[in-house]
């Protein structure tokens, strides 16, 4: 047995049973809630908030400046062309490429971080019951060792449907 | 699970999991549109654009036209539900993915007719910026390539923002089906189970998305207008240009939206979640929009009619008086008299009312763009080259079919995907926080206070 978790039909419930295993020293990276949908107005759903995805796309955005930058004065010095009396490297139009190309590092920074962070794709883990999708949510611990009938116990006492086992 | 949610889980999935004979209906007539516009294309790959009504010096027509019009009703989706999902509008739950979808097709659609003008489709790949053999580089200061670069990053940035709140619904459908569609949509899940985490991570990715596509959305548009101010046609080469194209393209898009909204409403039986006050929200947009347009119409039309500019006063009365103006006032029929008509009165902006004044402004959308191309381009600085344009039947086709590859494309779509996103509607339903501490009091109190 790697888990052990509780179904639970509302969020007022999970609040309690979160609660109670706090309470019975299970720390915070143990405890696992999964949901088939954000419930911002709880407590619980505030772990693992804080987040690098602004600061990455900051980056991102950054790194697509850069290379717009380099593309158009590159390809414009390498193959210099005359256009209705523009300067080689011209700025005014090179300004809409590099708008776009820093747009898109952004873009796809945030996504390529959102997919890491979030670690996606993978396998459904273990730790998963397919009742979530019927609106239970599903509050586990992992590894939960000598702890295993306070787990229970508080999971059963905090207004579980059913606490089940997860290898 | 409360009621709702599972209502709502219910009546979603439902287009999913059964298919009736309206979606085979649907799908072969649309199909056959679809099939006309390739057959159309075919032959004018075969026997080359002089199938076309172009001739000097009006070389951009139907295909340019139907490029500014798809582009302009792809700004519907994207950037209307970012602009609604930043301020928090509770009422663009059930509206978001209609309008996101439209932004996908009609940007596909639009993308696809400079490829077709290009009279060698084969070679659309020069616009590209790759180390060529033959040194042909792209030329940065040309407006086909930021064309090239602005299209690619919204399209791009429009089908990531339309995709990811995909996933939890296709965990939802992996989840409640067995065999090859689990496994097709267990594969689209990409592994989401619903941790805090991932919620968490999905929603601030769908904030700087939000974010960061407004202004993509917004120089799209204005780019696309650069294709036409940048050049000393009389008429064109005007700096209104660009609000004025990203007003119209708003304008269109939001009709178009308010159109599948009521169609998707009416075939899949979306009642309680398509309510008429999302109707009357979009319809008083859409009238805000008819507006804005109108001042755009007369700020342009007044500056030329006051300039007295030879060339362009020439085009300016072709349109109000000349071979042009039949279609001119239709438009403004179209876009302004029957929208205001309508929308401004409470009573007939009913989902009836909302709908007859989008397919008018639609109608008068293309034939604005119609007009702003063609009667320039037949009425160039020197009179000797002024023309004329006819559109032939190829060109024709091709802009029929562009209506049922959208349709076709949008049945589809709601058909493999649930058209409202399950999660954000769920969540919609969640009641208002009520303070348990002192200390959340304190924030609900932060949050609303007038002085800071």
């Amino acid at each position: 047995m790697t888990a052990i978790y509780g179904l639970f039909a509302e969020p007022e419930a999970v609040q309690r049973a979160v609660d109670t295993l706090r309470r019975a020293g299970i720390s915070n990276r143990d405890i696992t809630v999964i949901s088939d949908q954000p419930y911002e107005e709880f407590e619980f759903s505030h772990h693992d908030k804080a987040t690098w995805l602004f600061p990455l796309a900051a980056v991102g955005a950054l790194v697509g400046l850069v290379s717009a930058t380099l593309l158009t004065v590159l390809t414009e010095r390498a193959w210099p062309m005359n256009v209705g009396g523009m300067p080689v490297v011209a700025l005014w139009p090179n300004l809409v490429v590099t708008f776009e190309l820093t747009m898109l590092g952004a873009i796809l920074t945030t996504v390529g971080a959102l997919f890491v962070t979030a670690k996606l794709p993978t396998r459904v883990p273990a730790l998963y019951d397919p009742e979530v999708s019927n609106g239970q949510i599903l509050v586990g611990v992992s590894r939960p060792a000598g702890a295993t009938d306070a787990v229970r116990s508080a999971l059963e006492q905090s207004g579980a449907l059913v606490v089940k086992t997860a290898d | 699970m409360s009621a709702s949610g599972q209502r709502i889980s219910d009546d979603l999935l439902r287009p999913l999991l059964e298919t009736t004979w309206r979606f085979y209906l649907l799908v072969a007539v649309f199909g056959l549109f679809v099939l006309a516009g390739a057959g159309s294309f075919a032959y004018q790959v075969y026997w080359g654009i002089g199938v076309w009504g172009l001739k000097w010096p009006i070389f951009w027509a139907f295909d340019i036209t139907n490029f500014v019009f798809w582009i302009g009703i792809s700004h519907a989706g994207t950037l209307i539900s970012a602009i609604l999902r930043l301020v928090n509008a509770t009422w663009r739950r059930p509206v978001t993915r209609c309008a996101e979808a439209i932004t996908a097709f009609a940007l596909m659609i639009g993308a696809m007719f400079p490829i077709v003008h290009l009279g060698r489709p084969g070679l659309f790949f020069w616009l590209m910026p790759y180390p060529s053999e033959r040194h042909i580089w792209p030329n940065f200061r040309s407006p086909l390539v930021w064309d090239f670069f602005a299209i690619s990053t919204y399209l791009t940035g429009s089908l990531l923002f339309l995709a990811l709140p995909m996933i939890p619904d296709f965990a939802l459908v992996r989840d409640r089906t067995t065999g090859m569609r689990r496994r097709i949509y267990g594969a689209l899940a990409l592994g989401w189970a619903g941790t805090t985490k991932q919620w968490h991570r999905l929603e601030t990715a769908m904030q700087i998305m939000a974010i960061a596509i407004i202004p993509v959305a917004v120089s799209v548009h204005t780019i696309v207008s650069f294709d036409f101010s940048m050049a000393p046609v009389p008429m064109w080469h005007s700096t209104i240009f660009g609000p004025y194209f990203v007003a119209g393209a708003i304008f269109s898009g939001i009709a178009a939206l308010i159109i599948a909204m009521a169609a998707l409403r009416k075939f899949l039986h979306l009642e309680d979640y398509l309510h008429p006050v999302h109707f009357q929200n979009l319809g008083k947009l859409l009238l805000l929009m008819s507006l804005l347009w109108t001042y755009f119409v007369f700020a342009e039309r007044l500056t030329v009619w006051y300039g007295n500019e030879p060339s362009e006063i020439a085009v300016f009365w072709a349109t109000q008086r000349g071979a042009y103006a039949p279609l001119y006032w239709t438009m403004v029929t179209c876009n302004f008299v029957i929208p205001f008509s309508i929308l401004s009165l409470t009573r007939l902006r009913t989902i009836t009312g909302c709908v007859i004044a989008s397919c008018a402004v639609v109608v008068g959308m293309w034939l604005e763009r119609f007009l702003i191309i063609v009667p320039s381009l037949s009425h160039k600085y020197l009179p000797y080259s002024w023309s004329s344009y006819r559109p032939q039947t190829p060109e024709i086709i091709l802009m029929v079919s562009t209506f049922g590859a959208m349709g076709l494309l949008y049945v589809l779509f709601s058909k493999f995907v649930p058209i409202i996103s399950i999660w954000e509607l769920k969540v919609g339903e969640h009641p208002k926080r009520v303070a348990a501490t002192a200390q959340e009091a304190d924030e609900i109190a932060t949050l609303w206070r007038a002085q800071p």
